[in-house]
């Protein structure tokens, strides 16, 4: 999938790129923050839209199909459920391997996202990002070097981010972090 | 941690990765877990309200439903709540965290179209005076999926 860079025509403003029209929008922005938690919520949905709560459900199934959407789930929040501990680790890896080497980091437990992203030499040369999720600092630094083993040869440096502090729109909260910085 | 009982736990097991998309979802579900549809709304409820679901509903692959950028910032550690907080009030960021690196804070921007998400881009970055690093995906090579859940972990601690 390539995404980073915008189509040269035009987006028509009916169907864009993504396949979306301006029903689909507003569905997405009905419920991008979560369901209405009711026993029909397709029809808790479509009521302020003027939508018939079957025509949602086409939708939803159909932006599910297309890959707009990836689930639709009770989200759990991770750090509520012990997974106190994340780094966001970043790799250069050699570019001639990097697409076999991303779909095989990928697949190690803890990985939530795996992503290739450009360089911005010199300042910034890591081209691969890897999310790692553990229950501690110590859990992510051996995922982390669990992950350097695979990468091998084809990976000149890597490192550790961790996050010191969680920024949300509804405030701060502060992330554990137990051990020292790296 | 608001104590969990084995409703919660088989609710967040079974349904992290996907509720049915069937005309009553929630007595679909309650039909699986032996519950009645009021108790699994209720659950749901609850565990929203507690923070240990953050939502029920769409996961969506901003990139497709829109457009997004992961970018950061290398500010100094005296100005960063500052910077932290004019980045957060920014229309479209949704995640914005500090990490340890000369690049200390780090968010995504979205919005609805290329083209809003370059206008984003560019009044940040004049308001904040500094050069954004952007950061756009060019692959991705796995979706988040879920994880299993640590329960007897959490019991312990």
């Amino acid at each position: 999938m390539s995404v980073s860079t915008c189509p040269s025509e035009p987006l028509a403003e009916d169907a864009g790129a993504n396949g979306l029209d301006a029903v689909d929008r507003a569905i997405v922005l009905a419920t991008q923050a979560g369901l209405p938690l009711v026993p029909d919520p397709w029809g808790a949905v479509g009521k302020p839209l003027g939508l018939a709560g079957e025509e949602v459900r086409a939708r939803l199934q159909r932006m599910q199909q297309s890959g707009v959407i990836r689930r639709i789930a009770a989200v759990p929040n991770h750090y509520r459920l012990g997974y106190v501990a994340n780094g966001m680790t970043v790799w250069d890896v050699d570019d001639a391997h990097i697409d076999r080497l991303g779909r095989e980091v990928a697949a190690i437990p803890g990985v939530s996202h795996c992503y290739r992203r450009p360089r911005h030499l010199p300042e910034w040369p890591y081209n691969l990002f890897v999310m790692l999720h553990g229950k501690s600092q110590a859990e992510v630094e051996r995922q982390a070097e669990a992950l350097r083993e695979r990468l091998g040869e084809a990976c000149r440096d890597h490192r550790i981010l961790y996050s010191s502090r969680i920024l949300k729109k509804t405030g701060l909260r502060l992330a554990r972090r137990p051990g020292p910085p790296r | 941690m608001a104590a969990l009982d084995s409703l919660d736990r088989r609710l967040i097991d079974a349904y992290q990765r996907g509720l049915p998309l069937c005309e009553r979802p929630f007595a679909a579900m309650a039909e699986r877990l032996g519950a009645s549809e009021a108790e699994v709304i209720e659950r749901l409820q609850r565990l929203q309200q507690s923070q240990v679901l953050s939502r029920v509903g769409p996961v969506f692959d901003h990139a497709r439903a829109g457009a997004s950028l992961l970018a950061a910032v290398a500010v100094s550690e005296a100005e960063r709540d500052r910077v932290a907080e004019v980045i957060n009030r920014s229309p479209g960021v949704n995640h914005n965290y500090a990490r340890e690196h000369d690049f200390n804070l780090w968010f995504v921007m979205t919005a609805a179209d290329e083209l809003q998400l370059e206008a984003r881009l560019e009044a940040l970055e004049a308001e904040l005076g500094v050069p954004l690093l952007r950061l756009p995906m060019v692959e991705g090579y796995h979706i988040d999926l879920g994880f299993p859940i640590p329960w007897a972990e959490l019991e312990a601690s």
